[in-house]
């Protein structure tokens, strides 16, 4: 194989008590993809960054095309060529493409001209690469796939000859995902090197060409890709075995407890997201919403957990009615024992400025079991916290941290454990694993299937088709604010995806 | 014609009254839109006042004054960015402390220095900014409506009113035109964005603190070598702060933001002209009511008419990338 364009010796890292990353060695040949997995909190992010010169490695040293090299800021390492999109894109929001694109790569002092070149750069890179995006365009208008064509475009019209891609598919919808593959493999086959995150192994089987592994701080193997197999490296990521598809019994379908009736719900702008949706879920069974993202399911969690506003319908929660055009008051939702997870948990599902401990009983601060006459019984929240982390294996297990200093994954797990352990009747849940590691998904998945297990009703939305089919009784396709379809969990992949793609529902229309 | 008189000559002194407004405006328009509150506007200005007009009278000249002014100001800005870029502590905090600080320096050394009751000798012609008689200003006085309008408004004032307001166009030129403003612009948005681009967002912060620095330097000089002959204690009387409400109400842009002087120094010039007569219909208006007018227009414009003003996303927050 070629020579390595990139090799870590000994990298080091610590944020105050937490040891990011130990001892560190790997290597990526040039123009390869080189896989990273390793589970939420691992360091990937963490030991990519040092590479791009965003944190200072604490010991250890860096050689890139065979000579040491020392990245104190992304300068220097944009200087050797070095691109990388971020877990968290890193974009000014309120500027334009062009102007995310030439910050901190302009010309001269005037920006004229950078404007100009980069205008006519961005044509080229899009005719090359298929990266459309209106150069023109404010990014926080954007959807997220295309804000993310923005952070490849910025790598690319720095010259990146090695681009770090940090859960890049996280929130792709399949088909975008497919996009940025091709353009990848095209990259790799002008030479370019390839570093990429992901959760995803089938990604990794599908596109990488060796593969290393991070566990808790270590990285623990490297593969070649074609030697390995999925099990294998979930197995080395997680340290012990790890179901792929949790193994569930049949559905003892009880009660409706839940039942939305030509709902309709439209969105800020007064586009009718949710159409005319009606369906039931029973205790005991887990319904999933399957569906290319954007297609009304946000909305439908939203009206249901009474976030939202809805235009019109009728949900009734134990058979009793939830009052939705006067926007439900989701606290009391919660007290009559429903539970949701929102899908945005940097937005609605977290203060990341809080302690975990405070997280963990966000919205249920009022229950007397977290109270002391009028004040917070602090002992009881901290007891209650210790055991919601042993239990949902929280890292690090530390409840006076504060929020933002968890990996992304484990906020997900702060939130699930908050609104699982409160055993309410119906848990409505928007992406349970996004951004979670393989050992924790298969936790969360026998979580919920434990909970449908004990008679409750679950509601689960997400893009994961796979996620979907191994977690639901029954599956309820969306396409456009419509269910256009429901399927029993034995639905293969393509007939789920005709429907997600809206084939039969046209079919239907005409 | 004497209301057109009389009309011109508010006008006139609107312009007088705003340029400290402004200048001190566009000053905390650098650093927040770098993402550095700035309370200390106050401060900087009173320094800045100080040094102007106690250089200017020992060395008898202007621009040796100007030129202290702006240096002691821009040395506070450097404390404001030591306290709050390099050791990121909190803004408001900083900004407060130099506010006290400048207060309380200004009258010691005053008094220890020149022993007139916190006061700088009075300037004398040449150590202050003369008004600038435009050409043909005299001859076309009596010309109607033109003529007092080219004498009084646009011809007779110091070289600072003309620096304000070309810093209008200049700033605006600076933010949306120069590699410089760009990076102020997205390091005052998400400095994350600024710092994996490869750029320090601490020397950023920095150059545009010495901005803020320039700017109100400058409006101290202005207050006490143009408008008042030498330095009195406290004499910015809280124009820093309504520079900030100027800036909230201008929504961080450089235009609004002389519309939005002009609109308080009208506030101010037509209080100073109504006191003690009565207005038709309503009576005497109080002096006070007239002077909270600025506070209390930003806080109703904000709440219903202008729409929302959303300010710079980091600001006030220090950028701290390892917790
Ligand atoms: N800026 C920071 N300050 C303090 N601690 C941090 C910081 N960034 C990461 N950490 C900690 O370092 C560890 C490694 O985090 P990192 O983000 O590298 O994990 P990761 O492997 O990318 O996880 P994920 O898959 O969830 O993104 C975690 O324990 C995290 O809490
Ligand atoms: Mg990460």
């Amino acid at each position: 194989m070629a020579q390595a364009a990139i090799e870590l010796i000994g990298i080091n890292k610590s944020f105050g008590a937490v040891r990011a990353n130990r001892d560190i060695n790997l290597e990526v040949a040039r123009g390869t993809i080189h896989g990273i997995v390793g589970e939420n909190g691992a360091g990937k992010s963490t030991l990519m960054s040092i590479l791009y010169g965003f944190y200072q490695a604490d010991s250890g040293e860096i050689r890139v095309g065979g000579k040491p090299v020392s990245i104190h800021t992304s300068n220097d390492a944009i200087a050797l060529g070095i691109g990388m999109v971020h877990q968290h894109f890193m974009l000014v929001d309120n500027f334009t493409v062009l102007e995310n694109v030439i910050l901190g790569a302009e010309n001269d002092a005037l920006l004229k001209s950078s404007i100009a070149k980069a205008r006519s750069e961005l044509e080229r890179l899009e005719r090359e690469y298929g990266l459309e995006v209106d150069p023109d365009a404010v990014i926080e208008e954007l959807p997220v796939g295309l804000q993310q064509r923005v952070e490849i475009l910025k790598a690319l019209y720095r010259g990146a000859e090695i681009l770090i891609l940090d859960e890049p598919t996280g929130v792709l919808t399949p088909a975008e995902a497919d996009h940025l593959f091709r353009i990848l493999k095209q990259l790799k086959d002008q030479g370019k090197t390839i570093v990429l995150i992901t959760h995803k192994l089938r990604e990794i089987m599908a596109i990488t060409d060796t593969v290393s592994v991070m566990r808790q701080g270590t990285m623990v193997a490297t593969r070649t890709t074609k030697e390995t197999t999925v099990g294998e490296l979930a197995e080395l990521m997680v340290g012990r075995r790890v179901l792929l598809r949790v193994e569930k019994g049949q559905s003892e379908a009880g009660a409706i407890k839940l039942s939305v009736k030509n709902l309709t719900v439209k969105d800020s702008r007064g586009v009718t997201m949710v159409d005319n949706v009606s369906f039931d879920v029973r205790g005991g069974e887990i319904v999933g919403i399957a569906g290319v993202a954007g297609n009304g399911q946000s909305e439908l969690l939203e009206a249901i957990s009474g976030i939202r506003h809805a235009v019109s319908g009728e949900v009734t929660l134990d058979g009793k009615p939830i009052d939705l055009t006067g926007k439900a008051d989701p606290g009391e939702l919660r007290d009559r024992g429903l539970a949701h997870v929102p899908e945005d948990r940097h937005h609605v599902g977290l203060v990341l400025a809080f302690e975990e401990n405070e997280n963990s009983i966000l919205g249920y601060h009022d229950d007397e079991r977290y109270l002391k006459g009028p004040f917070l019984d602090i002992d009881a929240i901290m007891a209650d916290a210790k055991d919601k982390i042993e239990k949902y294996d929280i890292r690090p297990g530390n409840p006076r941290l504060k929020t933002a200093n968890f990996s992304g994954g484990n906020q997900q797990k702060i939130v699930l454990a908050r609104e699982m352990e409160q055993d309410p009747g119906v848990l409505i849940v928007g992406q349970p694993t996004r951004g979670v590691d393989v050992g924790a998904i298969e936790f969360i998945h026998k979580r919920l299937i434990a909970m449908r297990d004990q008679g409750k009703a679950v509601l689960v939305v997400s893009v994961e088709l796979d996620e979907i089919r191994s977690l639901s009784d029954r599956i309820l396709v969306m396409f456009a604010g419509r269910v256009v379809g429901e399927r029993g969990p034995e639905a293969t992949e393509g007939e789920l995806g005709l429907l997600m793609a809206g084939v039969e529902h046209q079919e239907a229309a005409e | 014609m004497d209301i057109f008189i009389a009309i011109v000559q508010i006008l006139d002194s609107t312009i007088r009254l705003s340029v400290p407004l402004l200048l001190a405006c566009l000053a905390g328009l650098y650093s927040e839109r770098a993402g550095v509150f700035d309370i200390g506007l106050e401060g900087k200005m009173l320094v800045g006042a100080f040094a102007g007009a106690s250089a200017a009278a020992v060395f008898h000249s202007a621009l040796i004054g100007l030129g202290m002014a702006i240096l002691m100001s821009i040395a506070f800005a450097m404390v404001h960015g030591f306290a709050s870029i390099t050791h990121r502590g909190n803004q408001i905090v900083s900004g407060v402390a130099i506010n006290f600080i400048a207060a309380g320096s200004t009258i010691m050394l005053g008094q220890a220095w020149f022993q007139q009751g916190g006061r700088t000798p009075a300037l004398q012609p040449g150590e202050r900014f003369e008004a600038i008689i435009w050409p043909g200003a005299d001859a076309v006085r009596d010309v109607p409506i033109i003529g007092p309008i080219y004498a009084e408004l646009i011809s007779g004032h110091s070289i600072l009113v003309y620096i304000a307001f070309l810093m209008v166009p200049f700033t605006w030129w600076v933010l949306y035109r120069t590699r410089f403003g760009l990076r102020m612009r997205a390091v005052g948005e998400n400095p994350a964005a600024v710092d994996t681009a490869g750029i320090s967002v601490a020397w950023l912060r920095y150059r545009a603190l010495i901005c803020t620095g320039i700017l109100t330097g400058i409006a101290g000089a202005y207050l006490s070598m143009v408008q008042n002959g030498g330095f009195v204690k406290d004499m910015t009387a809280g124009k820093g702060y309504i520079a900030l409400a100027a800036l909230i109400f201008a929504k961080w842009k450089p235009v609004n933001a002389m519309f939005a002087c002009l609109l308080f120094g009208f506030l101010d010039a037509a209080s100073i002209r109504l006191q003690g007569s009565p207005l038709p219909l309503i009576g005497k208006v109080p002096a006070q009511f007239m002077q909270a007018l600025p506070y209390v227009l930003t806080v109703i414009l904000l709440a219903g008419f202008i729409g929302k003003a959303i300010p710079p996303r980091a600001g006030g927050v220090p950028y701290v990338k390892e917790r």
